[in-house]
Order: C-alpha cells, then structure tokens, then sequence
C-alpha cells in the first residue's frame, strides 16, 4: 500500500508542527521519519495514522483518499513509544482485540493470535498481564496486536525510544527482519540517526515542521543536501564554508602544500577507532577519525605537530 | 507516639466501646427485642434501599461528571470544579433546607417531594454527591490516552473503546466511591430531618429512629440498633473492598 | 456529538441538585430585604449559638491539626505493632453515623455512662454542656489532618531529613525547617476541611447538647430550632451564614488543594 501525503500542514495553538509537508512512501517499503524533538515527525505520522485532523492537506492510502476517515476506519497498525497495552487485560487478550472488534470468530482469532505470539516470541505468556513483562517484551506484544487486524500499512512512533540500548538494538534488527518476511508498508519515526540509517530503506529527514531531505541512507549521509542534513546525519567538521567529516580529514606528519598546520590536543582511542582532537594554527577546533594502524603509523602525541588536508568537503549555497 | 495513642484512645475507642457494651447492657433477649422492633426493622430496610439506590445514581452521574470534568472543556469550569465540594462544606442541615426551599411545599417549582421517600432519597443524593466524583476524577486524569487511541486504531469506536478500555480502568475506582458514598448515606442524620417528615415506617432512616430512641430514654435500644448498622456497614464495606481488590490484581506485576 | 450530550446531562444534573436549592435559600433569605434578614440573625440567641459554634471551633481545630501531624508522623515514619488498627481507627469517623456518636459519648460521659457517676461526683458537666458538644466534633472532625499529611510524608521521603541529620540538625530542627515546611499545603488543606466538618456538625452535637437556647446550641441547631418554631427567615438567615462560611472554605480548598484535578 502506497502512502501520499500532500501539502500537510498542522499547528497546535501557535506552534506550527507540520508546515506544508508532502510526503510518498512506497509499497512494502521500509521507511524511517528522522529528526530531533519538535521536527514534527510524531505529527506526520499521527496525522497519516488519522489520530490527528491536519489543517490543510491530504492522505492518500493506495490511491484512495482517508482525509476524512477516522483512525477506526483506516486500517493501519500502530505502535506506540510507551506500548500503551490495555493494562487490564492479559497478553493474549490483548492480541485479539482487534480481531474481537470484527467480530471474527473465535478459533480463528485463537489461531491467529497463537500464530503472532510465535512470531513475536512470547507463546508461554499469553495469560500474563503487561505488568508482569519486561519492556522489550510489551512492545512485541503491541506489534503483534497491530499485526492481527493484518493492517496495510504499519507506523510505530519511536518504537524502541522507551526501551535501554542493548534491547533496542535487538529488536531494531528484529524488526527489519520481520519486515523482510511480512512485507508490510511500514513507517517509523525515530530521533535516532544510527537506528534510521541501519535498518530503513528510505530515510525522511525532518525539521522544524518540514522536510530536509528525502533518500536512502547512503544518499543522506554522502549528498547532504544542506547544513543540517550533514551534520544530523554524521559528525561533522565547520571550516568557514565548507564542511568535513572527521574520516575525509587526511594526517600527515609532513606538509604538502595543500594542508594546514595543527597540533594535537588529545587522542582518544575507541577500540577500533582512534579520535584526534586538534587545534589548527588558526586557531580552529576540530576532530580526525583514523584506525588504529593509522594512528600509530603517524605516531600521534598530545601536544605534537601535525598538517591537516580535507580529503572531500562539501560547500552548500545558501 | 504514646501521646497519640492516648488521644486517640480517649476521644475515639472508649466511647466506641461504651457504645458496644450497653448495646449487650440489656442481655441477648433485650438486643434482639431491640433490634427486631417493627419500627427499627422499618427505619433499617428504608435506610439501605435508598442509600443503595443513591449509590447507583452516583456511580453512573458521578461518572458522567467526571468525566466532563476531565475530559472536556467549558467555560466556567474551575467554578463546577469548585461547588462539587460544596456538600462536603455546607452544613448538614441547611443542606436539608435548602432541598426543601426548592423541592418541598412554598417551593416556587410547584414540586412537593417533602414528608415522602423522594425526600430522603433527594437528600442523600446531595449529601454523597462529591465521594465518586472525586474518586474517578484523578484516575481519568492518570489514564493512558494512549491506550484509547490504540484502540482506535485497532478500529474500536468511541462506544467500544469506553466499554472496553476505559470503563475496566474506571471501575475500581468508582467501587471506592461507591463505599465512601454508602457509608455516608446509611449515617446521614441533617440533611434528611428536616424535609423527610421522619414518619414512622414510611419515612424514618435508621439515625432519625435512633435518634427518638435516645430522646425517649432508651439508650441501650438505640445502642443496639447502633451495633447493628455498623455490622451491616463493615460487611459493605469489606465486600466492596474485596471486589475493588478483584478488579485490580492485573496491576500487581 | 455526545460530548454536549454528556455535557448537558452533568450539568443540568448539578443545577437541579447543587446550584439552584443553594441559590434559592439566599434569595428566600433576603426577598424581604436585607434589613429583616440582618435582624433575624442578630437575636441574642443567634448571636449566642454564632459565638458558641466559633468557640468549639476554636478548640478543635487546633487539638486535631496538632493531633493530626503527629500521628501521621507516627503513621509514616515509625514502626510499632498495631500500626494498620490505628490507620483504621483514625478513619473510622468518617464511617460512623453523627448519631450513633453522639450517642457512644452519651453512653460514656452521660449520667448513666461509665464516667457518669465519677463525674457527677466530682461536679464536671460534660453532656448537655459544652465539653460535650466539643468532645463530639473533635472526634467527627478527626481524621482531615492525617489523612492528607500521611500521602505527602510518604511521598517526600526520608532523604532531606537525613540530610537534615548529617547536617547536625536535632529532631525539633529539622520538624521545624525540613517537615513541615514540605508538608503545610497539606496541613492547610487538611485545617480547611477540619474547619469545615467542625463548623457544620449537626447530628452529634444535637444529641449530646440538651438543645438549651442560648447556652449549648450552634448555629447548625439554631438552624433546626428556628424552623421548627416556623422562625423561617431566621433559619434562612442563620443558613445564609453557614453558608457563606462554607463557600469561603471551598475557596480556601481550592486554594490548597494539591492542583491536580482539572487540567
């Protein structure tokens, strides 16, 4: 199921959260709405899921246009950051609800659920409480529960945002996977560059309330199509006009005409990777990231003299 | 410490004791004879019909008010906010005569509930008026709005989702109301005296009877009559409270 | 849709319970004018039964605020055997028909009471005299304080009065300038209401007052007397008072109250 979203704009009292955003994701795709706090990810994806009226724009579902629809009536799995699990009922009751709102009848419902609670993992606990299951486990079981109406689209809001990191990283990859083998359209929204650009297909970059840039990762991170892009995306280093990245920032002990002069500050080593903070002659901070072999082939030590070259820079018109 | 358990001791559990022993002062047969009195067993069925009646009135309005309380947004509504407390405020018995300026004879109206059993269920209805309200109301606030918005999007309507989500979440605590309000309708003395007309076997509760027990000399009557409300009070309560523990055991992990 | 239905329904259901009986005694009160209204509530007896419902007042209030903190205190911070009959004891007021305690105090302090004999020998009036009727609101009027300190206590924790301890601060002290600062919205709150149950009790000090115009009635039984002896203005009147000390209270509530009710 293909989305469209055309011209979306939303505002809460003077907040402008969505400033004409049109958006197209295509069918069974993978696609990662990205962005800091208050860019208006969350509203966009409320506001295709029917659970917030936009101002003015509208919705395309396979051609067919919700705008008017309720959420009741669009037909789309949503995931929510904090599970919003039906507290008062037990897992698998949870699961069926749903199937219990179209009235399916009951052995098909038992079924179904049996079959998603071995999909997502959790088939001992179908008569436990969500009180009784840890995060990662609430939230596969909210996934499932969205899966059983077999909706066409899915959108999860920072699915994994309330979860610590290492089960976030888990279940990041466990989604993908589940997405290769169920092929549903699906959305997420995420604050997190390294979750978006691990998993999705597409990525949507927003902020303020409007789209940045459209592309697949690697689109992303190596045509920035400005500033802010660039520097979300990646670190980054500023030299007046032109930008950086600590890998593109070549070291060497002698110069060549085309480098600056700098010395090093401090050398940070993480694991694989070696951090070497600088200060060029001019003044200026910045960062190089080199491998280890690079690191001791240069035989870099805090207060020593280094020359710096950017190997690529990137210089964006305003 | 010490000085807290003698206070309490003086002012609340000797006299409770008192009213224990002289209610047995009369021996087995003098309680029984009490208590089985036409008038007191009148007075006892009259009291606990109306205040059960009463409380399924406010487990329903008091929901509904909540709810528009939390829910919605009106103007005026930190003052509707405000005057709910106004039965916890106001004196028992101008309470009373104020229903009865508006509801009984001279009431500009032309409605005359006075000297009937409408009175006195009007009359309990104000007094209890606050207990579900403000118990529902904080557990509304709390509620995850997220789970009601999954429901939507599971396709529930607002009817199904009421039922189902927020209705199950609600429950427990209109049960507490429920048993605040009961207790306090079965006790209630001022605001009822005035517009019930306290007739005997019609329109007598249970404290106006015991009252005329007192006045009358026979204390150890009212006494008896006294433990046996608190015994049927305590059963309530307890039921209430196991059955509010019933539809809560999901929250303990 | 139904959000105007559900509003219509809670609204017109306070208005004809709570608004219009409350705002018809004020106009009944003063449809002849103000001046016949300020005379009825001016009468010696009027005035007496005013004095003697601030005196009991007076005394209650404090006896229970001070009576309150300590035990929730104790409640909170302390472990003793017996500590889940106290909590019940000190709700238990709030269970018990005005009545049936007016009658228990009867039973202990009356004539024919426990103490009867004992104090009538030694002289001490206690029912049908003042003692009594604030003996009664004081136990009515109990339980406010505590119940709304000992949620806040449990809440605030022990850590800043541990601070408060490595810190040198002695028991008092650290009452003084850590607890009870952190706990006086609370203890205002739990005063309003105590304020409000002692200034209104009816039941409980009608039995235990011998109903003596002039002497040992409140203005809540002045109230009953003065429609009984079809005084009408002067029981509107006299309930006009009551009910202004009352709204004033719901203000004072909503002052207090811990702000979390309307959004």
């Amino acid at each position: 199921m293909a989305i469209v979203g055309r011209d979306l704009t939303k505002r809460f009292g003077s907040f402008t959260a969505l400033d004409d955003v049109s958006i197209e994701v295509a069918a069974g795709s993978l696609t990662a709405l990205l962005g800091p706090s208050g860019s208006g990810k969350s509203t966009l994806l409320r506001v295709i899921a029917g659970l917030e009226r936009p101002e003015t724009g509208t919705v395309e579902l396979d051609g067919i246009d919700v705008s008017g629809h309720a959420a009741q009536k669009r037909g789309v799995g949503f995931v929510f950051q904090h599970y919003a699990a039906f507290k008062h009922m037990t897992v698998r009751e949870n699961v069926s609800f749903g199937l219990k709102v179209r009235k399916r009848p009951r052995d098909e419902i038992r079924r179904r659920v049996d079959e998603l609670l071995e999909l997502v993992q959790l088939a001992g606990w179908s008569d436990h409480y969500p009180a009784q299951l840890s995060g990662g486990q609430r939230q596969r079981m909210a996934l499932a529960r969205a899966l059983a109406v077999e909706p066409k689209v899915l959108l999860l809001d920072e699915p994994f945002g309330a979860l610590d990191a290492r089960v976030r990283k888990e279940l990041r990859g466990w989604l993908r996977r589940l997405h290769d083998e169920m092929h549903v359209t699906t959305i997420f929204v995420t604050h997190d560059q390294e979750e978006a650009m691990e998993i999705a297909d597409q990525i949507v970059l927003m902020n303020h309330g409007r789209v940045e840039q459209v592309g697949g990762p690697r689109e992303l991170y190596e045509e920035p199509a400005n500033e802010f892009v660039m520097s979300f995306v990646g670190p980054v280093n500023r030299f007046g006009e032109s930008f950086v990245r600590p890998h593109d920032l070549e070291l060497r002990i002698e110069p060549n005409g085309e480098t600056t002069a700098g010395k090093v500050e401090r050398i940070i080593h993480l694991g694989f990777e070696v951090r070497v903070e600088l200060q060029l002659e001019d003044g200026r901070d910045c960062w190089a990231q080199v491998t280890r072999e690079e690191a001791e082939q240069l035989e870099l030590a805090p207060g020593g003299k280094i020359f710096v070259r950017p190997r690529r820079e990137k210089i964006f018109q305003s | 410490m010490g000085l807290a358990t003698a206070y309490l001791s003086l002012i609340v559990l000797l006299p409770l004791a008192a009213l224990v022993w002289h209610a047995g002062k009369a021996g087995r047969s003098g309680f029984w004879e009490a208590v089985s009195d036409p008038q007191a067993v009148s007075a006892l069925k009259l009291t606990l019909a109306v205040s059960a009646v009463v409380c399924l009135v406010n487990a329903v309005m008091g929901t509904v008010v909540a709810w528009i309380l939390v829910r919605d947004r009106f103007p005026g509504q930190g003052v509707v906010n405000a005057i709910i407390d106004l039965p916890f405020a106001l004196p028992t018995i101008v309470a009373g005569l104020t229903l009865l300026a508006l509801y009984g004879p001279n009431g500009p109206v032309g409605v005359n509930v006075a000297f009937s059993r409408t009175a006195v269920f009007l009359a309990l209805l104000f007094v209890t008026l606050p207990f579900v309200i403000r118990t529902v109301q904080p557990v509304l606030l709390e509620l995850d709005r997220d789970m009601e918005e999954a429901a939507a999007s599971l396709g529930a309507g607002p009817l199904l989702t009421f039922r189902h989500i927020v209705f199950p979440n609600v429950f427990p605590a209109i049960l507490s109301g429920v048993a605040l309000a009961f207790a306090r309708a079965i006790g209630e003395f001022g605001a009822v005296v005035l517009i019930s007309g306290n007739l005997p076997f019609k329109t007598e509760v249970a404290s106006v009877f015991i009252f005329g027990q007192i006045e009358s000399g026979d204390a150890p009557g009212a006494a008896a009559v006294s433990v046996v409300i608190l015994f049927i009070s305590f059963a309530v309560l307890l039921a209430i409270g196991a059955l509010r523990r019933l539809t809560t055991r999901h929250d303990r992990a | 849709m139904h959000r105007w239905v559900l509003r219509a329904l809670g609204l017109s259901y306070l208005g004809v319970l709570l608004a219009a009986p409350v705002g018809l005694v004020f106009w009944r009160t003063f449809e002849h004018g103000v001046g016949p209204a300020w005379d009825a509530v001016t009468t010696p007896a009027a005035k007496h039964a005013f004095v003697v419902t601030i005196t009991i007042a007076a005394i209650a209030v404090p006896a229970n605020t001070i009576f309150g903190v300590i035990c929730a205190l104790a409640i909170v911070r302390r472990r003793f055997p017996g500590k889940g009959i106290l909590n019940a004891l000190v709700d238990l007021p709030l269970a018990l028909s005005p009545v049936v305690v007016g009658l228990a105090f009867l039973l202990l302090y009356g004539r024919n009471g426990w103490f009867g004999s004992w104090l009538t020998e030694h002289g001490v009036q206690i029912v049908f005299a003042l003692p009594g009727m604030i003996l009664v609101t004081i136990f009515v009027s109990l339980p406010f304080v505590v119940r709304e300190v000992v949620p806040v206590l449990h809440e605030i924790g022990t850590e800043q009065e541990q601070a408060a301890a490595t810190l040198g601060a002695s028991g008092f002290q650290t009452f003084r300038r850590v607890t009870l600062p952190a706990i006086r919205w609370a203890v205002g709150y739990g005063v309003v209401l105590t304020t409000a149950r002692a200034l209104g009790e009816f039941g409980a000090v009608s039995v235990v007052s011998g109903h003596v115009v002039g002497k040992t009635e409140t203005m809540t039984l002045h109230v009953e007397e003065s429609y009984q002896s079809f005084d009408y203005v002067g029981a509107y009147a006299a309930s006009v008072v009551l009910a202004l000390l009352a709204i004033s209270t719901l203000l004072a509530m909503s002052l207090f109250k811990p702000k979390e009710e309307i959004r």
